[in-house]
């Protein structure tokens, strides 16, 4: 690996690469990494919700969960993808699956916090209010759950986008496929056009959550106006 | 299960250069110079961070775009910049890694004490390093330890990728195995990995119930 004064950045090589049919052009990557780290938040998101809810509900419930929770965030990624190699072959669902259970991982315990931080005097107003216990889930509780649910979502998105790239070494890492070929051709430039895109992404994916929490929490600004 | 028992029972994987005490030794090394290097850092800046306030918002941005950072990214392009001559290749994305929780929580968890806890302290005389040192670092060391434990299962990990750039530990035996269609390898070399994370993760675990004070209540705020 000698630096043989290649120049740190080609952008001709953005440029070829950028749109061809190659299943390995920049924009293909891209499309393929955005499905990669997106399925799993959603599911995880959609996983979490009733999981965290069942944990308020049943409080017993919830020490178990977490500890489980706990155990598979420890888990590494590349192992998980190669032990699950046998019964997924390879393809993006072998990076799909680790990656949902770490969003879960992250978003039940934020469910459980979010809803423990319903104010217990708004709880009690609901109720005085006649509402059934499903209205006040879904219109009291779980709107005031929201910031601390997206805080936990803005973590699991910007994290996943950055780990799909990981599975580059199974050959199903989005952009993180430029990073194999950056090695294996000894060529500065993928890595660094990955790398950047990735980061660009993150930064996109965290911005659509955080406009969401502002959107869904309106009486937050409202109270920061006044 | 048969690859396993095969992986574990052959001879060759217990000696010479590529048995798995000598690849779990560099697996451990790398990790835990990162994770040393990150809490160098991470811990530091949070207290200083968190006590004085000033530049929170810096706090929270900086290690957000510090957790997008592609690790393998990151790694391939060290090595191609400096060579796999050093274990800095390795260590540099390992740390940037690991110093965003560990900043992260021990920010919060310096910020999150008890307002009145802390004024109570500069009350009774204690100056703002003895506040600190006295008051909000006891008070915070649950948060503190769980960004510890966050940092450290992360990069014992990810310390696996490593192997792909040529360097050692136990990601070795997967890459390798992977190149080769040894999947006996690679099955033995992942249960090795998640073996070791979960040891790990175990072993924060009894340090934080060892030394946080019974005081303190424990009560966790994940992240």
């Amino acid at each position: 690996m000698d630096d043989d004064g290649q120049p740190l950045f080609r952008w001709s090589w953005v440029e070829s690469n950028w749109n061809s049919d190659s299943p390995n052009s920049i924009v293909n990557l891209l499309e393929a990494h955005i499905v990669m780290s997106l399925v799993p938040v959603l599911l995880g998101l959609l996983a979490a919700l009733p999981l965290g809810l069942a944990c308020v509900r049943w409080r017993f419930l919830y020490q178990p969960t977490s500890a489980i929770m706990n155990v598979v965030y420890a888990l590494p990624s590349l192992p998980l993808f190669m032990l699950l190699i046998p019964e997924t072959g390879l393809a993006r669902l072998t990076v799909i699956i680790p990656l949902t259970f770490y969003a879960l991982a992250v978003l039940v315990p934020a469910v459980v916090d979010g809803l423990g931080s319903v104010p217990d005097h708004v709880r009690q107003s609901a109720v005085a209010m006649g509402f059934t216990p499903l209205r006040r889930l879904v219109q009291v509780e779980l709107p005031i759950a929201v910031p601390v649910v997206l805080a936990g979502l803005r973590v699991v998105t910007v994290s996943s986008i950055s780990l799909v790239s990981v599975g580059a070494l199974i050959g199903q890492g989005g952009l993180g496929n430029l990073f194999t070929d950056a090695f294996q051709r000894d060529f500065y430039t993928p890595a660094i056009a990955g790398i950047v895109l990735i980061v660009l992404l993150a930064l996109v994916g965290d911005g659509i959550v955080l406009a969401a929490q502002r959107l869904l929490t309106p009486w937050m600004r409202a109270r920061r106006a006044s | 299960m048969n690859w396993l028992i095969d992986f574990f029972a052959n001879p060759a994987n217990w000696s010479g250069p590529d048995a798995i005490p000598a690849r779990l030794l560099e697996h451990l090394g790398f990790s835990a110079a990162a994770l040393a290097l990150a809490a160098l850092v991470g811990v530091p800046l949070g207290l200083l961070i968190g006590h004085t306030g000033k530049g929170s918002v810096i706090v929270v941005v900086s290690a957000n775009l510090a957790r997008a950072l592609p690790t393998l990214g990151l790694l391939v392009l060290i090595v191609l910049l400096l060579g796999t001559a050093s274990i800095w290749p390795v260590l540099i994305p390992l740390v940037a890694l690991a110093v965003p929780p560990i900043l992260v929580n021990t920010f919060e968890g310096v910020r999150g004490v008890d307002p009145e806890l802390r004024d109570a302290a500069y009350g009774m005389g204690l100056r703002g390093p003895q506040v600190l040192s006295k008051v909000l670092v006891p008070v915070a060391l649950p948060l503190i330890m769980l960004g510890l434990r966050l940092a450290a299962v992360q990069v014992v990990a990810t310390a696996a990728v490593a192997a792909y750039v040529g360097l050692g530990g136990l990601g070795r035996y997967i890459i390798d195995g992977l190149a080769t269609q040894d999947y006996e390898s690679v099955v033995g070399g992942s249960v090795l990995i998640v073996g070791f994370a979960l040891a790990v993760q175990g072993l924060f675990t009894l340090a934080q119930r060892v030394m946080v004070s019974p005081g303190v209540s424990q009560r966790l705020r994940v992240r």
